[in-house]
């Protein structure tokens, strides 16, 4: 068997990935469930913590600016582990698919706030006060005026920071949850051949591609008018 | 003029720390009126207008509006700005918004109206200032004086009983500045009470009823305008308008 053969057959087993192709498919699935609801409640979050921010109290400001401080900084792996392992021994116990959707919700809500944060700071404050001028109050100044352009600005760091942060699903395999990434692995080694691997990397092309080719659409399309 | 102001400040102050930048300003305007407030940079003229609606919080002295004190604690000052308008100097339009959004976004937002009336009242105004054919355009793709007029249809859309102008036409090209002042005449016109801070000496020299002199946080003189212009009484407003009209 010469070099060629023997990378398709480690690589690109064809017997192996008709044998495991439905594992590596149901992973997919726990992978993209986990993304979208780690965006949803993710972003979420975020926008919450941006719009309190913007409030101006001194006593709600520091939390979340150490909250995102810290979130920013630990490693996720690092989160999802204090979240499954540590936490139960504070009688907080949590599913594998919990502790990993719960861990990437905060790092992505950390980012997103300060990308919105940054995007309501840039703004002239002579929007806000033209606002304010004809009557509209503080939250219907926020959610009419200060928003829309907040969103419209920071767009593009929040749907790369998305895309980075669904990929990180993968970190649940070390919890054991059974995405895409922890399917592989098992499959690798129950086979004896790192095919499912190929098949795992081909899957997150599959999911992740799509996903940007969608981001730069809403870019592009929230861009043309301002 | 009937006897009760509609405006009135009453020894307003303003500090920043220990920097005064108004102290003690008196002044009262009958409704429709429309006076002019000019002064070197610096002199107070924004920090007053500025105060007229409560953007800036007075640190001193009180502001009746019709009679009503508006700085006490519970007066609920998102209703008195509906009836104060306030045109910016960098027009501060709402870039996400065409120009009818603009000026009806406070009619439904604030007044509850339905699209189609808000549109029905927005469409007039901008009539009014001469851009109902903008009214679908975003304010990106308009010229600066196209932009300040929408501005003031934003605001007199409300139907307020003042309007507060901050130097509406200093960040404007010279060839679009007179497009925006016949709008303020016209509006003058109308019966409109305006409190105008402004650097168009020769605007303010033809189109006011009175003009006020500010310096050093407060007022200096104040009387029409032949008078202000032409015989001024102070050596700080002969000296500021000399140097302005020397190169103005």
């Amino acid at each position: 068997m010469d070099g060629f053969a023997r990378l398709l057959d480690t690589f690109f087993n064809a017997e192996v990935a008709a044998r495991y192709w439905p594992e590596i498919l149901a992973g997919v699935w726990i992978t993209i469930g986990v993304g979208i609801a780690v965006t949803v409640t993710g972003l979420t979050i975020g926008l919450g913590l941006a719009i309190l921010r913007a409030k101006q109290w001194a006593w709600l400001a520091v939390p979340i600016v150490a909250f995102a401080d810290i979130m920013r900084a630990l490693p996720p792996l690092i989160v999802i582990i204090v979240f499954f392992f540590a936490f139960p021994l504070i009688g907080i116990s949590m599913s594998a698919f919990t502790a990993t959707w719960l861990s990437l919700s905060l790092v992505l809500a950390a980012y997103a706030e300060e990308s919105l944060w940054g995007a309501i700071l840039s703004l002239p404050r002579g929007q806000s006060e033209a606002a304010r001028s004809t009557g509209l109050t503080w939250w219907q100044t926020m959610s009419a005026v200060i928003l829309p352009q907040a969103l419209r600005l920071a767009l593009p760091p929040l749907t790369n920071r998305v895309i980075a942060v669904s990929k990180n699903v993968a970190l649940g395999s070390v919890v054991a949850l059974s995405e895409v990434l922890n399917n592989a692995q098992s499959a690798t080694s129950t086979a004896g051949n790192p095919t499912p691997l190929t098949m795992a990397a081909a899957a997150y092309l599959a999911i992740f591609i799509p996903a940007m080719v969608l981001a730069r659409r809403m870019e592009n399309r929230m861009q043309w008018r301002v | 003029m009937s006897a009760s102001p509609l405006l009135e400040l009453v020894g307003l102050r303003k500090a920043y720390g220990s920097l005064e930048v108004l102290r003690g300003v008196d002044l009262t305007v009958h409704a429709g009126e429309m006076v002019c407030v000019v002064g070197p940079s610096g002199s107070g003229k924004s920090s007053m207008l500025r105060c007229c609606n409560r953007l800036e919080e007075p640190t001193g002295g009180r502001i009746v509006v019709k009679g009503a004190d508006i700085t006490g604690a519970g007066v609920d000052i998102n209703a008195v700005r509906q009836k104060i308008g306030m045109v910016f100097q960098q027009f501060n339009l709402y870039p996400h918004l065409t120009a009818l959004g603009n000026v009806t976004l406070a009619l439904r937002k604030v007044q509850g109206k339905s699209a189609a009336e808000a549109g029905a009242l927005g469409l007039a105004a901008l009539k009014r200032v001469g851009l109902a054919d903008k009214a679908q355009v975003y304010p990106g793709q308009l010229s600066g004086g196209q932009q300040q007029r929408v501005a003031i249809a934003r605001a007199i859309v409300l139907q307020p009983k003042l309007m507060l102008f901050d130097e509406p036409t200093s960040a404007l090209d010279p060839e679009t500045v007179g497009e925006v002042l016949k709008a303020m005449r016209e509006l003058r016109d109308s019966g409109m009470t305006m409190l105008v801070v402004t650097h168009e000496m020769g605007f303010a020299r033809e189109a006011a009823d009175r003009v006020i002199f500010m310096d050093g946080g407060a007022i200096v003189e104040q009387g029409p305008p032949h008078e202000i212009f032409g015989a001024p009484k102070h050596e700080r407003t002969r000296a500021f308008l000399t140097r302005y009209t020397s190169w103005a």
